[in-house]
């Protein structure tokens, strides 16, 4: 693992946190690898979301400690945490009638003290922002007349305008069509190509996870259950640990990356010691 | 998709013309505000010439004036100037930090709990003036924290904040009722001021406090006004773009409930102001403005238009709370339409 | 075990066999609203011996004793009927909006009743027990439609949160309308005060009777329509899959409502919270089958509103507080611990 970016080592030591008592994870450790792709999947429950929500800060940990470059983000001050680590949550909120323009410019907030004017930083990382998402031309929309992934491209521009090495997405493309899903996970690789910006993301699928993962972390009842390439984590063996699920792992055509195959009762060709649907 | 070539320029020029746009409205506000304190000072039952008008308020006596405009006017306008702008500013932020319209305080129990100690204190204590004022604020603060305390759960609060605002609101009214009914000498008008608010029998020495609650406490406020931007997006993005929550949270509750019920302990609890004011200023003021100003604008206007149409362009004579109780419900209920068939909220 | 109580299974609290405790409940209620009868006639601003109640009985009045037990006789049925009926009301419309937050003050069904017999006093100068009767049932019936159409527009159809809103709008509303009507009319502004705050005081049996029959249709409509209600419950879709009249079960169940909560109001003003906390609290004990809930609420409100008005009377010796503050301050406290105890999804 290298230490490539200086100041973007974000690591987990030790990690019990949950709610109402009710510990979700159990001393999970984990590494984020500066400057790469890093992807969390798991079944619902596993922690996903909580441990995504712990290491930006949302949640206090019971037990453990989040590192950022050595310091406990717990105790670092709020504000300049918030220029080095940046969050997309599950289901962002926009207020009623909100432009574009005026949303990605509240991603500014981080940068400027109560009395600061609009400068010509703040300017910049607002249009490079729009510029790198590719949302320039809906700058004028309001941000509810959009698209589903023309509105997650919107809120992760309002992100990269708070110009941090890392990104923490929770569950980014839930909800979206399948065209959005690969738009947006297409558009954090060109972030992460162009600029180097450390990516943390939960996804749903399995199998995109695997395609545009550098760091796979596959997790199971609240902690880390397999971490490393894709190739390394995404096996039968561990589909099955943290799926129950059986399943047959090819090598995707399209991506070379590997590709889970669930593996049920029916519509199975050739499945041993598994019953045949009565022929007609 | 090739990335579009609509210049830095025009990007800005828009938001120069939005920025020019909202600027005007406040100064156009702000205008309203001064002509309906000019028009309650200068006409009523009768016309009171200007030049008059101003002889009074630098000191001088003048006859047939002095008392009209010194002893009755200007203490009703004084009063609900400060009152529109306490109801308007210290609502709105509450609408804004819970996401939501009908978060106002005047639907989550904070107005009834304010009013319901001041009568207490007036009617059962014996308390007056100042006094009043601090067990308001402390009642306010009290309920506030109770129905937050009440509502959160897994750190949500949220649709259930409301409801049990509601609830509470209920069995403060009821007290209120009760307090009032059993007091030695039910004065009709005197109940409707704790009811419904009213500005009758208002005097000058009622201002001062209230003045210096809105300037301490809506100074605060204001210096808030970005964090309460970044409160729009939702707690989590908030959180993540910096601002300290648990902060936050308790500078805009102390002031808003400060200046709510200080102005409850001077005028009663003036209906849907803090609800309307909130509302009114998010459909006026376009996208990504600050609704702070605005909203504390609008509350003045409609306390001041209110007391107003109550007074000299109804049939009878109703007080302010009257008025405002009786546009308010129809709007409030035209607004739950409105959500409704969209689904959205502030 | 479950058999004949499918698909009714025993209650939430999980106590033993459905049937024993349903009839244990019943034979409790009765029990106590005999006892809470008893200790209504004979407790007071004033306390009063065996033999006046005796003599007062049997029509006596001729010591202060037995007039004060004569004025409390009708005002303890009052309190029976008020009770019984609000309760009944509250579960109906529970189950007509499938939502645990309903009752007729909530949801402005009072207030709505209220503002109309205000109105007609201020207006129309009515003054017969029959004229308030009807516009009380209009306000009643006028405030349910608009409640529940606004309600129930838009996404998620009617939320106990949109229903809850709605509810409280439109009483905020009667109540500022209420107070526009009254305050150029000094003549009645006084009498009016009756009609912000409900109470059984006052109560003679020259006023009870003629409201009883729409009581008693009321009651009659609301029990017809347990069976209606309970599938209802599952949903407007299985309801009509498993054959049931949606439309026709709806507005059977409102009638009720209407008739129960509109007598109720015109006798007593407005009282709130009964129709929240009792099907509520018997629901914990007898399950969800409104055959049993609907009943046993009404014995439970009977008895909830006779103890509260018993309390009333004691506490503030040698006055009294009205029974509609009483259960203000047992229900919101309860309409809280509700809130708290459903999922944000439910609500």
């Amino acid at each position: 693992m290298t230490t490539a970016q200086s100041g973007s080592g974000l690591s987990v030591g030790q990690l019990s946190a949950g709610y109402d008592k009710a510990e979700i994870l159990h001393s999970l450790d984990l590494e984020v690898p500066p400057g790469k792709i890093t992807v969390i999947v798991g079944a619902n429950a596993s922690g996903k979301s909580t441990l995504l929500r712990t290491m930006s800060r949302l949640l206090t940990p019971s037990q453990g400690h989040v590192l950022l470059d050595g310091r406990s983000i717990h105790q670092a001050p709020t504000r300049e945490l918030a220029r080095r680590l940046g969050l997309l949550p599950q289901s962002p909120i926009a207020p009623e009638g909100i432009l574009v323009d005026d949303l990605v410019r509240r991603g500014r907030h981080p940068h400027r003290s109560l009395f600061a004017r609009w400068s010509r930083k703040d300017e910049e990382a607002v249009t490079h922002a729009l510029a790198a998402t590719r949302v320039t031309d809906l700058a004028e929309r309001a941000v509810d007349e959009l698209s589903g992934g023309q509105r997650q491209r919107v809120w992760i521009a309002m992100a990269l305008a708070q110009q941090t090495d890392i990104l923490l997405l929770d569950e980014p493309t839930t909800f979206l069509d399948i065209n959005h899903q690969v738009e947006i996970l297409d558009l954090l690789v060109d972030l992460n190509r162009l600029r180097g910006t450390t990516v943390v993301m939960v996804l749903h699928d399995l199998n995109l996870g695997a395609r545009y993962a550098d760091y796979l972390v596959a997790l199971a009842d609240g902690h880390v259950h397999l971490a490393g390439t894709p190739e390394q984590v995404l096996t039968e063996q561990t589909v099955a640990a943290v799926f129950g699920l059986r399943s047959r792992i090819l090598t995707d055509p399209t991506s070379g990356r590997p590709m889970m195959l669930p593996m049920g009762r029916h519509r199975m060709l050739d499945a041993p010691g598994l019953e045949q649907e009565n022929q007609p | 998709m090739t990335t579009s070539a609509l210049p830095l320029d025009s990007r800005a020029v828009e938001r120069h013309r939005r920025i020019v746009r909202q600027r005007l409205t406040v100064a156009v506000l702000a205008l309203l505000v001064c002509l309906l304190f000019v028009l309650t000072l200068v006409l009523g039952q009768s016309f009171t010439p200007p030049a008059d008008v101003v002889r009074v308020l630098l000191g001088e006596t003048v006859e047939g004036a002095s008392f009209l405009v010194g002893t009755l006017r200007l203490p009703r306008a004084a009063l609900l100037l400060l009152a529109g702008l306490s109801f308007g500013l210290g609502g709105v932020v509450f609408q804004i930090m819970l996401r939501n319209p009908l978060a106002s305080p005047d639907i989550i129990g904070i107005t009834s709990g304010a009013g319901a100690a001041a009568v207490f204190a007036i009617v059962v204590l014996s308390l007056s003036g100042p006094a009043v004022s601090i067990v308001a604020v402390v009642a306010g603060l009290a309920v506030a924290l109770l129905v937050y305390g009440l509502a959160v759960r897994n750190g949500a609060a949220g649709t259930r904040l409301i409801l049990v605002g509601i609830g509470v609101s209920a069995m403060l009214h009821s007290v209120t009722a009760y307090v009032l009914s059993s007091a030695p000498a039910w004065n009709l008008q005197e109940a409707l001021r704790w009811l419904t608010g009213s500005v009758n029998g208002a005097q000058l020495s009622d201002a001062p406090p209230l003045l210096l609650a809105v300037i301490v406490f809506g100074g605060l406020l204001l210096g808030q006004r970005r964090e309460l931007d970044a409160l729009r997006l939702g707690e989590d993005t908030a959180a993540a773009l910096g601002v300290r929550l648990a902060r936050t949270r308790i500078i805009v509750i102390v002031a808003a409930v400060g200046m709510i019920a200080i102005a409850t302990a001077a005028t009663g609890p003036i209906a849907f102001i803090s609800f309307l004011s909130g509302t009114i200023a998010a459909r006026v003021i376009g996208s990504g403005g600050s609704l702070l100003i605005p909203s504390a604008l609008i509350g003045a206007v409609l306390t001041l238009a209110g007391d107003y149409t109550g007074q000299f362009l109804l049939p009878s004579r109703y007080p302010v709370g009257v008025v405002t109780g009786a546009l308010g419900a129809p709007y409030l209920l035209y607004l739950i339409v409105r959500i409704n068939r969209i689904g959205r909220s502030l | 075990m479950t058999g004949q109580d499918a698909p009714f299974p025993r209650g939430a609290t999980g106590f033993g066999n459905g049937k024993t405790l349903r009839g244990l409940c019943l034979v409790g209620l009765l029990l106590a609203l005999v006892v809470l009868v008893a200790l209504s006639v004979t407790v007071g601003t004033r306390d009063v011996a065996w033999v006046d109640i005796v003599a007062a009985a049997s029509g006596g009045t001729e010591t202060i004793g037995q007039a004060a037990v004569a004025v409390r006789i009708p005002r303890t049925a009052l309190a029976v009927l008020a009770g019984g009926a609000l309760a009944m009301a509250g579960g109906l419309m529970q189950g007509v909006t499938r939502n645990p937050l309903a009752d007729p003050g909530i949801l402005g069904v009072n207030a709505g009743a209220s503002l109309a017999v205000v109105t007609a006093v201020a207006w129309f100068d009515i003054s017969s027990a029959g004229a308030y009767l009807w516009s009380a049932l209009f306000g009643a019936a006028f405030a349910t439609v608009f409640v529940y159409r606004i309600g129930s527009l838009g996404a998620g159809g009617a939320t106990p949160l949109k229903l809850t809103l709605s509810g409280a709008a439109t009483s905020i509303a009667c109540a500022s309308l209420v107070i526009a009507v009254v305050l150029p009319r000094n003549d009645i502004a006084g009498g009016i005060q009756s009609w912000q705050i409900g109470g059984v005081a006052g109560a003679t049996f020259d006023r009870i009777v003629p409201v009883l029959p729409f009581l008693l249709a009321g009651f009659a409509v609301g029990l017809a329509c347990a069976r209606k209600l309970n599938s209802l419950a599952l949903g407007d879709d299985l309801a009509a899959g498993l054959g049931e009249n949606v439309a026709m079960a709806r507005f059977l169940a409102s009638l009720g409502g209407v008739l129960l909560c509109g007598a109720t109001t015109a006798l007593c003003g407005p009282i709130g919270f009964v129709g929240l906390v009792v099907p509520h609290l018997c629901r914990l004990l007898v399950g969800v089958d409104y055959r049993w809930l609907l009943p046993l609420s009404s014995l439970a409100g009977a008895c909830l509103l006779l103890a509260s008005d018993v309390l009333g009377r004691v506490v503030a010796r040698p006055g009294e507080i009205e029974v509609s503050i009483i259960t203000a301050l047992i229900g919101a406290p309860f309409f809280i611990w509700i809130v708290r105890r459903q999922r944000v999804r439910e609500l």
